[in-house]
Order: C-alpha cells, then sequence, then structure tokens
C-alpha cells in the first residue's frame, strides 16, 4: 500500500514550552483510508490536524508526507500533496464562487502569475462533480452553511491533493446535509484520496471510516477500526458519560449518550 | 449581454481618466482651448506645431505636473488603501493604516520647524512616512502571537503617538509664520507641485504599483486569511512583508507631495468594489482609474472653485462622505 502520511512520535506544545498538548502519537494513512479522529472539545484535535499541513510546527518527533519529511518541505509543495478545510471559516469580502474556488490552483501558479484557462477548466470540474456549478457566479458569503462547505471541498479538490484533511467538516450541516457529506467523502476515498478528519459523532465512523482515533489526554486512547474502537467503554473514557450503542445494520451503529442528571442551582434564577 | 457589460465597464475604467486627463487642461484662470492644448501637447515631438510660449508654459510647466500629480496621488492612495484592505481582510482599513500619514505629517512638520526648503519638507515627509511604518512593523514583530490584529493595533498606536508630536510641533510653531503653512500642508494641497518634485516621486510610485498589479491575484488568497493562505501554499507572513513595502512606498510619496488626503484610500476600493467585484485582480486595477480619476476631479475643483485654493483634504471628505454614505445604503446586500 501506499503510504501517503506517516507520523512518528509527535509531540505539540504552544511556544515549545512544557505543557505537551499531545506527545509521542504515531500512525500511517494509505491511500483511500478515512481517519476520523474523535476526542472531547479542547482535547487538542484541531491542533494535531494542524500539525499534520505545517500549520502549526511539532515539538518532536517526524510527520512523513509521501517519503518527504514535512519541515524540509516549502510552502507550496505541501499544499499540492494536502488540501485542509479549516472549521469556522471567517469571511470578509464576498468573492464569488469561482474566485474561491481557484484560489486552490495557488500551489500551482507562480506568485506573479493569475489563474489561466486550464485553471478555470479544472476548477469548474470540481464544481461540477460536486454538483454546484450552478453557483458558479454567485457570491460564496451569501450561501448556506451546507453550501459553503461543499465550496471549500470544490476549493481542495482543485488543489489536486492526496490527502485532505477535514477538521469538523460536518459541524454546522444539518442531518442530511451530514449524511450527504460523509458520503461524498467515501467516494472520494474510493477514487484514492486519503481523508483525515475530526468529528463529534462517534456514529459518522460507521459511515465510510475505515480507522478511529480517539484523543484523550495528550494520546491515542484507542485506534483502529470503527466496530472495535466505538465501544461504550471507550466512549465512557472519551466522553466521561455513560453511552448506549445501538446497531441499526451489521456494519453501523448509533450511540445515544444517556442523560447524566447534573443538578445545578441557578440561584440567580431562583426568585 | 453580460459580456457586453463588462466590455463597457473595462472601457469606462480605461477612457474616463485619460479624458479628465484633457479636461482638466482647459480649467483655470487662463483660459486654453481644446485645440491649443492638444498642439501644444504634441509640439515637443513635432516641430510644425507653433504655439505661443505663454500657453506652453502654462500647460507644460503649471498644469501637467499638477494633473499628473494629483492622478498618481490619487491611483497611489486607493491601490494601497485596496491593497491593505485585503491584507487585514478588513474593509475599514485605509492606505494610512500603518502610521504612514502621521509620521509623513510629523516630518513634514520638523521640516518647517527647521525653516527648510520645500525640496526638504518632501523628503523628510517621505523618509518618516517609510520611518514610522518600519517601525509599526518592527513593534508587531516583537510580538510572537496574534498576527495581523498586532500588526493593525501597532499602527493605531503609531499614528496617534506621531499626531501627538504633530500637535506639539504645532504648539511651538511660530503662530504668523510656520504654524498656517503646517495646518496647510496638513490639510493637503497640490498647489506647489513642480516638475521637479514630481519626478522624485515617479520611482517609488511606479515601483509600488508594478508590484501590487503582479501580486494582485494572490492578494485574494491572503484576503481569506493566514491559515487558509498557508493551506494554499502562501507564505502570509513573506507575502504581507512584500505587499506592505511596496503600499508604504506608494503611500509616503503620495503624501510627501500632496500633504494629507484622507477618504480616498478608503472610498475609492469600496467604490470600486461595487463596479467590478472584490476579486483583487480586477479590483486594483479598477482603483488606479477610479482613485486617478476622483483625485484630479477634486483637485479641479479645489484651483478652479473659488479665488482661492481650497485644501484637497477638505474636498474629499466633504464630497467623497455623501458618495460613500450614499453608496452604502444601496450597495452591501452581499456583506454579512
Amino acid at each position: 500500500m501506499e503510504k501517503i502520511i506517516e507520523v512518528k512520535e509527535i509531540s505539540f506544545s504552544y511556544n515549545n514550552g512544557d505543557n505537551n498538548i499531545f506527545e509521542n502519537i504515531s500512525f500511517s494513512i494509505n491511500k483511500g483510508d478515512v481517519l476520523c479522529i474523535l476526542g472531547p472539545n479542547g482535547t487538542g484535535k484541531t491542533t494535531l490536524l494542524k500539525c499534520l499541513n505545517g500549520l502549526q510546527d511539532i515539538k518532536s518527533g517526524e510527520i512523513l508526507l509521501n517519503g518527504k519529511n514535512l519541515k524540509s518541505m516549502p510552502f507550496p509543495e505541501i499544499s499540492k500533496l494536502v488540501g485542509y478545510i479549516a472549521q469556522g471559516h471567517v469571511s470578509t469580502f464576498p468573492f464569488s464562487v469561482i474566485d474561491v474556488v481557484l484560489m486552490g490552483r495557488s500551489p500551482y501558479i507562480s506568485l506573479t502569475d493569475s489563474p489561466m484557462e486550464k485553471d478555470f477548466k479544472i476548477a469548474e470540474r470540481s464544481l461540477k462533480d460536486l454538483g454546484i456549478l450552478d453557483m458558479r457566479d454567485r457570491p460564496y458569503t451569501t450561501l448556506s452553511g451546507g453550501e459553503k462547505q461543499l465550496v471549500f471541498l470544490a476549493r481542495v479538490l482543485t488543489q489536486e491533493p492526496k490527502l485532505l484533511i477535514l477538521d469538523e467538516p460536518t459541524s454546522h450541516l444539518d442531518f442530511g446535509n451530514q449524511i450527504r457529506l460523509l458520503e461524498l467523502i467515501e467516494n472520494l476515498s474510493k477514487k484514492g484520496l486519503a481523508i483525515i478528519m475530526s468529528s463529534h459523532f462517534p456514529d459518522h465512523t460507521f459511515l465510510g471510516s475505515n480507522k478511529v482515533a480517539i484523543l484523550k489526554n495528550k494520546n491515542f486512547i484507542a485506534l483502529g477500526d470503527p466496530l472495535n474502537v466505538i465501544t461504550k467503554d471507550n466512549l465512557k473514557k472519551a466522553y466521561d458519560i455513560d453511552i448506549e450503542l445501538i446497531e441499526v445494520s451489521k456494519s453501523r451503529k448509533v450511540c445515544v449518550p444517556l442523560r447524566c442528571d447534573i443538578s445545578v442551582e441557578f440561584d440567580n434564577l431562583a426568585k | 449581454m453580460k459580456i457586453w457589460n463588462k466590455y463597457v465597464t473595462i472601457s469606462v475604467l480605461i477612457l474616463l481618466p485619460i479624458f479628465l486627463f484633457f479636461l482638466s487642461f482647459l480649467l483655470g484662470r487662463f483660459p486654453i482651448s481644446p485645440l491649443e492644448v492638444i498642439l501644444t501637447l504634441l509640439s515637443p515631438i513635432n516641430s510644425n506645431f507653433t504655439v505661443s510660449p505663454a500657453i506652453s508654459s502654462i500647460v507644460f510647466n503649471i498644469r501637467l505636473p499638477r494633473i499628473i500629480a494629483a492622478m498618481l496621488v490619487g491611483a497611489s492612495l486607493a491601490i494601497a488603501g485596496a491593497a491593505f484592505q485585503g491584507i487585514f481582510k478588513n474593509p475599514l482599513v485605509s492606505s494610512d493604516i500603518l502610521g504612514v500619514s502621521a509620521g509623513s505629517g510629523f516630518g513634514a512638520c520638523l521640516a518647517i520647524l527647521l525653516a527648510a526648503g520645500n525640496w526638504m519638507i518632501q523628503i523628510f515627509a517621505f523618509l518618516f512616512g517609510l520611518i514610522s511604518v518600519l517601525i509599526t512593523y518592527l513593534i508587531s514583530k516583537t510580538y510572537k502571537t496574534g498576527g495581523i490584529l498586532v500588526l493593525v493595533l501597532s499602527g493605531v498606536a503609531i499614528s496617534a503617538f506621531f499626531n501627538a508630536l504633530i500637535s506639539g510641533a504645532k504648539f511651538i510653531a511660530d503662530p504668523y509664520d510656520k504654524l498656517p503653512q503646517i495646518t496647510y500642508w496638513l490639510m493637503g494641497s497640490l498647489s506647489s507641485i513642480n516638475l521637479d518634485k514630481l519626478l522624485v516621486i515617479i520611482i517609488p510610485i511606479f515601483s509600488g504599483i508594478f508590484v501590487l498589479l503582479l501580486l494582485r491575484w494572490r492578494l485574494n488568497v491572503l484576503a481569506m486569511g493566514d491559515e487558509e493562505a498557508q493551506s494554499l501554499g502562501v507564505n502570509p507572513q513573506k507575502f504581507r512583508a512584500i505587499l506592505i513595502i511596496a503600499c508604504t512606498l506608494l503611500t509616503a510619496a503620495a503624501v510627501s507631495v500632496s500633504g494629507i488626503i484622507g477618504w480616498v484610500g478608503l472610498l475609492i476600493p469600496h467604490i470600486c468594489r461595487m463596479i467590478v467585484g472584490p476579486d483583487h485582480k480586477k479590483l486594483l486595477p479598477a482603483c488606479l482609474s477610479i482613485g486617478a480619476s476622483f483625485l484630479l476631479l477634486i483637485d479641479n475643483v479645489s484651483r478652479t472653485a473659488i479665488a482661492i485654493e481650497v485644501p484637497i483634504g477638505i474636498l474629499t471628505a466633504i464630497i467623497g462622505v455623501p458618495v460613500f454614505l450614499y453608496l452604502l445604503r444601496r450597495g452591501y446586500s452581499q456583506w454579512s
């Protein structure tokens, strides 16, 4: 199998301080793999994802992208291999959808040039693949959350990468769009893309992911295929709450968090 | 229909400044006819056209430098304003955000206080404009995190600092002689322009514009934020530094001959965005055209409206603010 990214014993702390966000994490992802990273809020999922394409510098360890050390690669070279969609994009200027998608060609265009006919073709192809070619000239700021997510997906596809890193791609999407996006991701992996994403929904790992990791207390407390990792025990460890697993079909379960009966006195409201 | 619209827009953007350029020769105390203007302008390349020395002198020594200066200053402030808005992801900033204007203003005050000549005032203004941005940039570099917010805040702080020094300079200036000169300079005017002054600013202005035009598409990527830019292969810090150098050269050069002219760097980019959209590939050239046309128009009003010259800085605000508010009311449905 072709290893797209290999992560060896990496640790990270802000400003290289002593307080590690995570330490000694290792894993590797092959062509066509979908790795979903779960974990409670603030556990460092986003930071880990940012380390994988060089947005944050690791403190120790090594990341190999396509066999090459990430540290030695210039930004354009990384972005030809890795497409990244952050969570919570803040928009300023109402660029048209095609302009946003064309930005995906940036690593291939020299600093003083702008997109050519060929780049437009690739960008339009991505829009067409995702079924949003009709949005081509609309300002992306007027789109709904789900539509925007598709535009950003079109942009990373226009980068023609080998690895997609998606930070909570399903957050802010409605029920239907969540599933549609997960199936899109599954289809992309079948075309040979490797995908690493983070999520707050353990169920989602049964839809297309072939690997799951749970990040908690600076390390993966579990890593493996969804059926083995998504267990009552592991989820309890991850979220400190009891979770019921219900089997829907042979390879799909849903996770139902049980009540934890917090009792709080809202003194200010008790009138 | 849409293609047609596009060509109309492009034609207007190209023809408007050219038309205003020729029109502006006709305006002024001394009447010159259109034919005389054309003959005079052609006379250096074709000696068959004979024109009176008086008209030739007015056209070449008085009106031509002033027209070109107005266009260059307007174009510079507008394109630098648009670039800064992109660099800082903020449609509210303008060309003086990093302290150029305040720094230049203080440089000019200092030169006036030292009773230096016109020439030194321009050089001082230019250099202090560059210095103030350099200080802003270096201060922001001492903070590890924060990025563009720290840079903007440093700019605000340095502006405030130099504005205080300007006030100090006014306070100690001779109220009969130097204070009016300082006040007049700070309100912005092109009345003292001549060919020599113009030649000094041509190199920084053309190199600044050249760099911004070359890099304009990539500015789109930077305007999406540092992280997104980096994930798209752009080194945001380095790229921003190059753009800031270009914008600072432009603004400092412009302010050094014109004094402080507000509003152009904020207003023109917004007007242009309404005409051609936010794509910097189209926006920056449009800013050159509309910026040059706008300031030329304002300067024509400044030198012809009433018997004395009205400082341009006053007119840009008086004319610019209502236009801006009107456009704001009409145009911003896509902005969230």
